[in-house]
């Protein structure tokens, strides 16, 4: 391959690049992006809380980037892939042998929310500045919809600045889905003992306000005053720009368990792709940081073989902060769950997920030691023998 | 020179964090004793939390590898090394000698 094409420059793309620089491919290499490359755990935690600053959240420093000897394209998007190569929004087609798909995610929005300032998403760097500038203009009170990882970072984040905050979530126990109803209603916790006001159970069926909001409407006839919105209700792969591209695509770019398309010439990675994973069976969007950062070594390996030669059989796992506490989570949520260190009264301690003899994943408030050797156990029991 | 546990207490794969100002950890590994600065150079992970295996330690937020010997990471998200420390065993105990810190790799 003479030419390969990354689209998306963010943690997953950015780690394509390097892998394939790692892995001697000494051709050209482009990079287009709409963003530059940073790191977007930091957002919803430290960066709100004023601890780190935009400059911190680099993913790599500018001698890295220079050392990656690549062509970029930043602050613009690929509109089109076709046979003629990539179609930038500047007009620009970049062709080439080999494409790395890392569009990652775009922020769900609330169609009630059209029409109204006030109410805010939290993705980019760009929508943490804005929401930052917002919280620090001085809210009355802020309403955080949406109490999976990013609504109750966010929640924490602004009850630590001293708001007045209430979460409002649909479901009747949050992270059930992820966590397990045990474990979720644990998290769940968390927000009355920090003074946190959650509602579950009730989906959000409008806003007041004119121009800018004033208050969220729950379907139960319920009014909340908000002057603050943040939707925290999941996100969308980026696939729009893929519309003709010949690529299988549904709710992410499907790819094999080496993370390549239809066509071998083109990889999707991190949030964007839907794989089958074979530890689970089906097809999964990883959506976490871990992934994003480790199946572009898979991947490139397979772009650059022609062929899948490798596979992506990580078990998932990803972190969350919330209120000075540090939660972790790999594998996946079984309804058997011990605890295995700890008590969960003191919010410190180590539960495991069994399906019958064998450890299906692990959950961990402040322990992170434990959590890592129970993580190390799973990893070995899961990994398939090659 | 602090006095970190005696040999005893530290068994082969284990690690002790020794808080201070700029807390320090030590690692038994390979048979050996070496001492680290405990924050993960990437983010804000205690590595006496992390996993030993060789003569590495394995970060327990995000995985980053470092070399006990150098304190340099192999492997990314890490890019800077942490610094290391002398350590001495005097009569059974391990005391690491925070006065010199060497630079780092
Ligand atoms: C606020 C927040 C907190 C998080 N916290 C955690 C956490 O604690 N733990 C955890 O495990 N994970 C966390 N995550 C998830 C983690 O950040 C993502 O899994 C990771 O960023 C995915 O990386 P990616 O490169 O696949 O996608 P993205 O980070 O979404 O990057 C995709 C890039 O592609 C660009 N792009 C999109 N379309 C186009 C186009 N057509 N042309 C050009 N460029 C395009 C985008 O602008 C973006 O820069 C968090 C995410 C957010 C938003
Ligand atoms: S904090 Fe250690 S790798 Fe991120």
């Amino acid at each position: 391959m003479r030419t390969i094409a990354v689209v998306g420059t963010s943690l997953a793309g950015l780690r394509a690049a390097q892998e394939l620089r790692g892995r001697g491919f000494d051709g050209r290499l482009v990079m287009i992006g709409a963003e530059p490359p940073y790191d977007r755990p930091p957002l919803s935690k430290d960066f709100l809380l004023g601890k780190v600053s935009a400059d911190d959240l680099a993913l790599a420093g500018q001698d890295d980037l220079d050392a990656l000897a690549a062509e970029w394209h930043l602050g613009v998007r690929a509109e089109k892939l076709g046979r003629e190569g990539v179609t930038l929004g500047d007009g620009t087609t970049v062709a080439a042998d080999g494409y790395v798909i890392a569009t990652g995610a775009v922020a769900r929005t609330l169609d009630a929310a059209r029409d109204l300032s006030g109410i805010h998403t939290l993705r980019t760097l760009g929508d943490a500045v804005a929401l930052k500038a917002a919280l620090a203009a001085g809210p009355s009170s802020v309403v955080v919809i949406g109490a999976g990882f990013i609504g109750a970072e966010v929640a924490s984040a602004c009850r630590l600045l001293g708001h007045e905050v209430t979460v409002v979530e649909a479901m009747p126990v949050p992270l059930a889905s992820v966590l397990g109803a045990r474990m979720g209603a644990v998290c769940g916790d968390l927000h009355a003992e920090n003074d946190v006001r959650l509602i579950t159970g009730v989906p959000v069926a409008g806003f007041d306000g004119d121009g800018r909001v004033t208050g969220v409407r729950l379907a139960d006839g319920r009014e909340l005053l908000a002057d603050l919105v943040v939707a925290g209700v999941g996100a969308r792969p980026a696939i729009g720009w893929l519309t003709g591209s010949g690529l299988a695509v549904d709710d992410g770019v499907l790819v094999d368990s080496g993370c390549v398309t239809v066509n071998p010439r083109v990889i999707a990675v991190g949030d964007v792709a839907r794989y089958r994973c074979p530890l689970r069976g089906g097809r999964v969007r990883a959506e976490h940081w871990t992934a994003a950062s480790e199946q572009p070594g898979v991947a490139v390996a397979n772009l650059l073989a022609g062929s899948t030669v490798t596979h992506f059989a990580r078990h998932g796992y990803f972190w969350s902060d919330q209120y000075g506490r540090r939660l972790q989570f790999a594998g996946v949520a079984t309804e058997d769950v011990r605890i295995a260190e700890g008590d969960v009264a003191s919010k410190r301690f180590v539960a495991t997920y069994h399906r019958g003899d064998v450890l299906a994943g692990v959950f961990a408030i402040d322990s992170p030691r434990p959590f890592t050797r129970l993580r190390r156990a799973l990893r070995s029991l899961g990994e398939p023998r090659r | 020179m602090i006095r970190a546990c005696s040999v005893s207490e530290l068994p082969e794969g284990e690690a002790l964090r020794l808080p201070g100002p700029v807390p320090v950890s030590v690692f038994h590994a390979e048979g050996a004793y070496y001492a680290l600065d405990d924050t993960c150079s990437h983010q804000d992970a205690s590595l006496a939390d992390g996993w030993i295996e060789g003569c590495y330690v394995e970060c327990p937020l995000h995985a980053a590898r470092f070399d006990l010997r150098t304190g340099a990471p192999d492997c990314l998200p890490a890019k800077n090394a942490v610094r290391t420390y002398p350590v001495v065993i005097a009569d059974g105990v391990i005391y690491v000698d925070t006065e010199a810190r060497q630079e780092v790799a």
